[in-house]
């Protein structure tokens, strides 16, 4: 199988120019699987595995494909929250079930080769290891499409939750700070996007003004819209938006990060089916148009990243998906940026100049009207906030506003162009779609 | 509750050893006169290793940004929540950071802005760690 190293497929530099398949690219269809917030590792239809199965089926369904004519899968192992650490989680070794489940991919995580061997795939010829997050997995099948590499493309994004506290196992346990972690660890910095993005946000605020608890705003406009997103985890669970008490009086983290601003790990799988635009067409779904994949990696300069770095490369980020889809920020309807913590997403906004919020803006137009009925729909998709950490609200709210099918999250400004992404503000993707190719 | 113990390894165990001695060392690429920490394998600037070398700095910062740990994640810090994580930077280049508790200060009392001063602390027999004083 080859490698996401196989395949030079990043746009990750500045002044790449329009992206050389702008409107060739597009998703012609999704597919979600029930958001559960843990797996109970002894229910066999609701493992990881079932659940990316039910997701590239509906998927496939939706956009009228034949297993026959998948020929290109993009996977990444699952993410794994619950009690141990993260990414290095390890289950194994437990007792397993009869095949397909006789080991832990299947259970908790998931690639694909699984998938290929499980679900009866005979003609996939992509199918890369080492895939990254998201983010750039959609960067990656775009560019994949684009240059024939494939033509009918599932993307597949599992994120597993299983019992216990958040990452309180693995290496959070340990007495002794290995590799970067001796640089962080002995003062506390357990690592993790909480941490990256909360000394900027102080900063932000000494620099621009405001308070913490002006986040409240942006907090309940994504369980508003969560409550309005039918496979989302607050709407099957019924979690109504908190009040601004609620929020104002939640539990401490990281002071002054709270639980409110932090996303709700949960188990669940995702799927989108990405094709040529020449076949979309043909396809059974109203297909939306990729126009243009942007990634970046910045590197830390040194201990913890600050405001002016943080604010430098979401400006480049812009920089580049602007130029590489060749629109400005007037010209972005849907703004579908990343919300895993609330405390990063100000960057994104004021980075990308989304309906005109410049730096320091970001707090007073979280206080306007931000609801997917008024004039500024500010992440309608409700991100992680409000549907669970799954990582893939901003893309499907992208792809539902574009066709017209977002239901009671429609908007009612043009939908014509959306922005979408994981993303951190040091690594990550984006993706600019577009409801027509030019 | 003691810190948790950093384990050196091979591009930074000289950090390690004048840390133990009670002096802070960080890299300066002569090429770039760029200081840079934690320690990497090449200079950040111009890529290259051949001009890195270990320089003591003048062991003074200030307080930019701070935070205090209610619920984290570690279980050896645990028994310390609440405790402050604050932002010091290096008056020499303060786009060099450094994390510290700020030894003394109770939460939430921290003097953002503030000057402080390098001090070390033991984290474990024979292994120290460095933080920051503030100046009073």
């Amino acid at each position: 199988m080859t490698s996401s190293n196989d395949f030079q497929w990043r746009r990750d530099q500045d002044g790449l120019g329009v992206w050389e398949h702008r409107g060739q690219v597009a998703i012609a269809g999704y597919g979600h699987s029930p958001v559960d917030r843990r797996w109970d590792e002894k229910n066999l239809d609701t493992s990881l595995g079932a659940y990316t199965i039910m997701a590239c089926e509906k998927a496939m369904e939706q956009a009228g494909v034949t297993i026959d004519q998948v020929d290109g899968i993009v996977c990444c192992d699952s993410h794994i929250a619950g009690g141990s650490g993260g990414t290095a989680s390890q289950w194994a070794p437990r007792p397993y079930f009869d095949p397909p489940y006789d080991s832990e991919y299947g259970l908790t995580l998931i690639n694909a080769q699984w998938l290929i061997d499980n679900m009866g795939f005979k003609n996939v010829k992509f199918a890369p290891t080492g895939v990254p997050t998201i983010g750039e997995m959609v960067g990656m099948a775009s560019q994949a499409v684009g240059d024939g590499v494939c033509s009918t493309c599932l993307v597949i994004y599992p994120t597993g939750n299983m019992e216990g506290r958040y990452r309180r196992g693995g290496e959070n346990a340990d007495d002794y700070a290995r590799g970067a972690r001796q640089w962080t660890v002995p003062w506390g910095n357990h690592g993790g996007n909480d941490f990256i993005n909360i000394f900027p946000h102080r900063q932000y605020l000494m620099k621009y003004g405001g308070e913490h608890e002006d986040l409240v705003h942006f907090v309940r406009n994504q369980h508003k819209n969560g409550m309005l997103t039918p496979w989302g985890y607050n709407a099957t669970h019924n979690i109504q938006p908190i009040s601004v008490e609620d929020y104002i009086g939640s539990r401490p983290i990281l002071n002054p990060l709270r639980i409110w601003d932090c996303d709700r790990p949960v188990n669940a799988s995702a799927a989108y089916l990405f094709t040529t635009s020449e076949r979309a067409r043909d396809m059974k779904s109203q297909p939306v148009y990729v126009l243009n994949h942007s990634q970046h990696n910045f590197r830390f300069r040194t201990t913890q990243p600050d405001l002016d770095e943080v604010e430098m490369w979401t400006d480049r980020q812009a920089a580049r998906m602007y130029e590489g889809a060749g629109l400005g920020p007037a010209d972005v309807d849907i703004f579908n940026p990343y919300d895993g913590y609330s405390i990063m997403t100000q960057f994104f906004l004021e980075g990308f100049q989304w309906h005109g919020v410049k730096r320091g803006e970001a707090l007073s137009f979280y206080a306007g009207d931000i609801s997917v009925k008024g004039p500024h729909p500010f992440s309608s998709s409700g991100g992680n906030l409000g549907n669970g950490r799954t990582r893939t609200a901003m893309y499907t709210d992208s792809i539902e506003q574009l066709r017209g099918t977002a239901g009671d999250r429609q908007v009612t400004v043009r939908a014509e162009t959306a922005l979408c992404a994981f993303t951190t503000p040091s690594s990550g993707g984006w993706l600019m779609l577009g409801k027509y190719p030019s | 509750m003691p810190k948790i113990i950093p384990v050196p390894d091979e591009l930074s165990q000289p950090f390690w050893d004048a840390v133990n001695e009670r002096r802070l060392v960080i890299q300066n690429c002569t090429a770039c006169d760029k200081l840079q920490y934690p320690p990497q394998a090449v200079c950040q600037i111009c890529g290259s290793s051949d001009w890195l070398e270990w320089q003591e700095p003048e062991g003074k910062g200030h307080i930019a940004a701070y935070i205090v740990i209610e619920d984290g994640r570690l279980n050896r810090r645990m028994p310390d929540q609440p405790y402050n994580l604050a932002l010091v930077t290096l008056d020499q280049d303060p786009t060099v950071n450094f994390y510290s508790n700020l030894p003394g200060v109770p939460a939430y009392e921290v003097p953002v802005g503030a000057a402080v001063e390098l001090t070390f602390e033991e984290v474990a027999p024979g292994q120290l760690i460095h933080e920051w004083r503030v100046v009073e």
